[in-house]
């Protein structure tokens, strides 16, 4: 369970997140939606403190992260990046291993078998030995959840992971986060993707402004919501 | 035998030295530098401080002055102090000032090269629990020792034709050799020009490899 209460955020002036509160249960998935500049991102990552909150807690099965431990707190909350961000000198199978290696303290070949199976099911056992420059946007994706998961971490946090990837590649990571989200594992996942958050998640928050204008389980924010704003974002984009 | 030939011939007696303590310069200035460089990171001020300070002195002072100094003032100062002491052979202060010298510059190499590796990068690191040191060790370094390694390759170019000033604290690289020849045999024009042939053989194919790794690795970033 992860839950966060009453998180504020300010870059120079700017209050980008107004006293947000989230809770999510194990086995759930919470869809973030909302339009652009909303404060999505930003509350996102101060789940896992890549932005400091400037008030607030962040609680991880009850313990509340802090500076102390938030390194170990991390290996619990994976993150997926809209870029990626896939380590650019390491292979494949090396960017899968590194941190359970060098954080969590497992064998090399521990980590490489693991790794293999993760590679086997995001679809990309064949690419183990290759570099991500030379990967389609859709495959370094999988791989990156598949190296989010090697952290066997209890949430998956994932920022907007199909905005930067060709249409046509945007299905084979819904596919798979569907599969994690069928297999109860527990996610937090900014999205643009209507249809995903419609069907895979359990709860929606519908963001703008830094605040949460509404939220309430998928069928509720999609086929009732209250709030004009809300049917207002919904009408854009659906 | 032809004078000129004979130049080169001289000349080239000496492109071992030139070669080793260009190399060995480029070694120590990598390391050295790489400490600086991650000094200039660190958040105590006191230790940007001492690496700026160092930067900007060696940067600030001819290396001919700094080769005089290492090679003839330090011992100078020690014997004034009553320590018996010398330099058992000139190319040991001459390969520290080079080095040293080179470490100033190569800081600033590698402290563009870490910044120059995405934040992203770093960005995932952290969310995957890994600490400062090892994120410096295991991601941002590798990828900056890339970006900076045409650089190295420069630096060793310009050693090459910087560590001819070592000649004034009697160290027989290249231009060495050809002073020395010149004095023994007046052939001053074949002299020069051998050692200026001897300079070039080295460093045109260097800076040519140099360019070409470079675009390959301008491709492969594509
Ligand atoms: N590091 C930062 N420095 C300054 N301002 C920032 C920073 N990160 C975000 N912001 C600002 O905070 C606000 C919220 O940004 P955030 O990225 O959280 O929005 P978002 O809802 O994720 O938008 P998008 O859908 O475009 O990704 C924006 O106005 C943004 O410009
Ligand atoms: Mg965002």
């Amino acid at each position: 369970m992860i839950k966060a209460t009453g998180i504020h955020k300010h870059f120079n002036g700017l209050h980008a997140v107004k006293g947000v509160d989230i809770t999510v249960q194990d086995g759930e998935v919470l869809c973030i939606i909302g339009p652009s500049g909303s404060g999505k991102s930003t509350l996102l990552r101060c789940l896992n403190m890549l932005e400091t909150p400037d008030e607030g807690i962040v609680e991880v099965d009850g313990v509340q992260v802090t500076q102390e431990n938030l390194r170990e707190m991390r290996t619990k909350m994976a993150m997926v990046f809209q870029n990626f961000n896939l380590f650019s000198h390491l292979s494949v199978l090396e960017n899968i291993t590194v941190a359970p290696v060098h954080v969590k303290g497992v064998s090399k070949e521990e980590a490489e078998e693991k790794a293999l199976k993760l590679l086997k099911l995001v679809g990309l056992e064949e690419k183990a030995g290759v570099y991500p420059r030379n990967l389609s946007g859709g495959q370094k994706q999988r791989v990156a959840i598949a190296r989010a998961l090697a952290m066997e971490p209890e949430i998956l946090l994932f920022d907007e992971p199909t905005s930067a990837l060709d249409p046509e590649m945007v299905g084979e990571v819904l596919d798979v986060m569907k599969d994690l989200a069928e297999e109860g594992m527990t996610m937090v996942v900014v999205t643009h993707e209507m249809g995903f958050a419609r069907e895979v998640a359990d709860d929606v928050i519908f963001m703008a402004d830094g605040c949460i204008v509404e939220s309430g389980t998928a069928q509720q924010i999609f086929d009732h919501p209250q709030q004009e704003r809300t049917q207002n974002f919904l009408k854009k984009v659906l | 035998m032809n004078p000129y030939l004979q130049g080169i011939i001289v000349a080239l007696k000496g492109a071992p030295m030139t070669i080793g303590v260009s190399l060995f310069a480029v070694a120590v200035g990598a390391l050295v530098g790489l400490c600086f460089a991650l000094m200039k990171k660190s958040e105590k001020k006191i230790v940007q401080i001492i690496a700026k300070i160092y930067i900007e002195v060696v940067r600030g002072t001819p290396m001919i002055v700094q080769a005089l100094i290492m090679a003839y003032g330090i011992p100078y100062l020690l014997q004034q102090s009553g320590i018996a002491f010398k330099w058992p052979h000139l190319i040991i202060p001459a390969m520290i000032v080079c080095g040293l010298n080179s470490a100033a510059y190569m800081a600033e190499v590698i402290r563009g090269g870490i910044q120059a590796v995405d934040p992203g990068q770093v960005e995932a690191a952290q969310s995957l629990g890994m600490s400062k040191r090892q994120i410096n060790r295991l991601i941002v370094l590798p990828q900056a020792f890339k970006i900076v390694i045409p650089s190295f390759g420069n630096e060793f170019v310009t050693l090459i034709k910087e560590t001819s000033v070592l000649s004034f604290v009697g160290v027989v690289e290249i231009l060495r050799s050809a002073q020395l020849w010149n004095a023994s045999s007046f052939e001053t024009f074949p002299a020069y020009i051998g050692a200026a042939i001897v300079y070039l053989m080295l460093t045109y194919p260097l800076s040519k490899g140099v360019s070409a790794l470079e675009k390959r690795m301008a491709k492969e970033a594509e």
